[in-house]
């Protein structure tokens, strides 16, 4: 092997990072430059004071965290009882879960209009409140792939069948092995998926927009149809919400436990019985 | 449920399975709510605008509704729409491909790979609005780089028929999506390239070209074919970018059915549904093929 500098990868990295960086620049540049000759956090300060954005902006964190929680809530439980008593069913469930990248989520939310209007045996959207429920349940349809997938691959870090078999020894319930012994064990997990879905209902549009909820999506079209600079602010603070998740989604991701085996994962299991 | 009982299921999971019917019948209550949820909010709704599809407004089997697709308006707009899909998904798996290849067998300092991926984590996830606002202030009338060439180099490029609002414009701003994408799912395909393969190639006296001919790209295939695929379906249901950056001037798919769903553009429900059959059986013929070829692919990788 030639120990010669790496010309080829070098450019291709360069370039690479040329067209990614310079959207970047000339986002941050233009939300700068509200003001004619200075540079001013200008934009920023409209934005800010908009009673719109602190109230979308609100709404979509609250959608986001209901969405979390309701997700894990149904994902946890199912991707262990499947690990569990019926391992031939899980590529079933895991195709489930992948069907969201299938089908768009323009054709989902169709389907909800039609399905959940207001003349219907559901009516979700007959209501704000019920409008606002759909609009979660379809968030967490979105995140399916993701939390799905983050929470499989944490139970097949760990070993369920011995931390069953031994909380089940110390007499346990079923409730409290499922949130005293398996959630701690596949927290880190559970969160890399639920920074995922943070970053997607954050920016998501197309469900509340159709859903015709005040969620920040649709706020950013709206500014983006009638705005010049607040736009581009607006993208700044988006990309500055991604990347906080994403780098959430580092921290907690790479510290997975039980990679090491059964043995860490049941000393694991002990030290928290002991609390 | 008894704990001896568990204690069976781990020494054979198949016998305690078959062991009684009723400790199968509570058994199956902890995937209940799973399947319950999936029916009423996935899949129920998806079935509900397929049978819509085939039906005229009064209930009755029709296929009316799919022979209206091919009138000229819709047949353009799945037209762009493929156009658009396929040029972004080719690419983005083009450039995503040397851009991981530079990264996993490029001799690259160390800390090159984590920030690329970790670039391309939040960059594939940074689509819909903010995106089309960040090219606006890059490629668009004002946009920094346009700004760039005509004060620097005295290129208009919008008078040489570049525009940000249409078909190159689009596929510009879809690649910002999908290089990251394509870079974190051939990442793992790359790793898979063993060195020997290439060692015991040049051994048997093959040379750089047929290397890549005879071992890498046949080997490489079905995970380069399935990464474009799945790119292509990932920008075919892509609505947000598309409608903040164009509105509705561009006649694409998912941007029709938008403006039917909202106010019924096409004058008939039924075709409404009919237009989501029609991206359905696109992107999941997609999948479909994408699954069998990512199957295919996995031969290599073990």
């Amino acid at each position: 092997m030639k120990k010669s500098l790496p010309i080829g990868p070098i450019v291709v990295v360069v370039l690479a990072a040329l067209y990614f960086v310079l959207p970047l620049i000339a986002t941050l540049n233009f939300s700068l430059s509200m003001l004619r000759g200075v540079w001013s956090f200008e934009a920023y300060r409209v934005v800010f004071h908009d009673e719109r954005f602190r109230s979308t902006f609100t709404f979509s964190v609250v959608a986001a965290l209901c969405t979390i929680v309701l997700g894990a809530l149904l994902i946890v439980p199912t991707a262990y009882w499947v690990r569990l008593k019926f391992p031939r069913m899980r590529p079933l469930v895991e195709f489930i879960t992948l069907l969201p990248l299938v089908i768009p989520p323009i054709v989902l939310v169709f389907g909800y209009i039609r399905l959940y209007n207001s003349s219907s045996i559901l009516p979700f959207t007959g209501s704000a409140m019920g409008t606002n429920v759909l609009l979660v349940l379809g968030y967490v349809v979105l995140s399916l792939p993701y939390m799905f997938r983050a929470v499989d691959t944490g139970m097949a870090a760990i070993d369920i069948r011995t931390l069953t078999e031994a909380a089940e020894s110390l007499g346990a319930k079923r409730t409290t092995i499922l949130f005293g012994v398996i959630l701690p064990n596949v927290k880190a997990a559970v969160l890399s998926g639920a920074f995922l879905t943070f970053a997607i209902v954050m920016g998501e549009f197309v469900l509340a927009s159709l859903l015709n909820r005040p969620a920040f999506g649709p706020y950013l079209a709206l500014m983006g149809a009638n705005r010049a600079y607040e736009p581009a602010a607006l993208a700044v603070i988006a990309f500055a919400v991604t990347w906080v998740c994403m780098g959430m989604l580092q921290v907690f991701g790479s510290q997975t436990p039980g990679r090491r085996r059964s043995g860490r994962s049941l000393f694991r299991f002990a030290r928290r019985a002991n609390r | 449920m008894a704990s001896v009982g568990d204690a069976a299921a781990s020494e054979d999971q198949r016998a305690t399975l078959a062991d009684g019917a009723s400790r199968r019948s509570f058994a199956w209550l902890g995937v209940a709510p799973f399947f319950a949820f999936a029916l009423l909010f996935l899949i129920g709704p998806t079935v509900y605008l397929v049978f819509g599809a085939f039906q005229d407004p009064t209930g009755a089997l029709t296929l009316q509704n799919i022979f209206d697709l091919f009138t000229p308006q819709i047949m353009a707009a799945y037209q762009i729409s493929i156009e658009v899909s396929l040029a972004s998904a080719l690419f983005g798996a083009l450039f995503g491909f040397f851009i991981a290849y530079a990264i996993v067998h490029g001799n690259l300092p160390t800390w090159v790979r984590p920030t690329v991926v970790t670039f391309s984590g939040v960059a594939s996830n940074f689509a819909g609005i903010p995106l089309a606002f960040a090219f606006l202030a890059t490629l668009g009338r004002l946009g920094l780089v346009t700004l760039f060439f005509r004060h620097a180099l005295g290129i208009n490029i919008y008078s040489y028929g570049f525009n940000l609002l249409s078909f190159s414009g689009l596929t510009i701003t879809y690649l910002y999506f999908q290089i990251p994408l394509m870079v974190l799912i051939i990442a793992p395909a790359l790793d898979g390239m063993k060195r020997e393969w290439r060692e015991a190639a040049s051994v048997l006296g093959a040379s750089r070209g047929q290397y890549w001919r005879m071992v890498a790209l046949p080997v490489l295939a079905p995970s380069l074919l399935g990464c474009f695929l799945l790119l292509f379906a990932n920008s075919f249901g892509a609505v947000a970018t598309a409608y903040a950056l164009t509105g509705s001037s561009l006649n694409i798919v998912p941007i029709l059915l938008y403006a039917q769903i909202r106010g019924d553009v096409l004058y008939n429900p039924n075709l409404g549904y009919a237009l989501a059959f029609g991206m359905i059986v696109i992107t999941g013929c997609t999948n479909l093929l994408y699954l069998w070829l990512r199957a295919r692919a996995e031969r290599w990788q073990r």
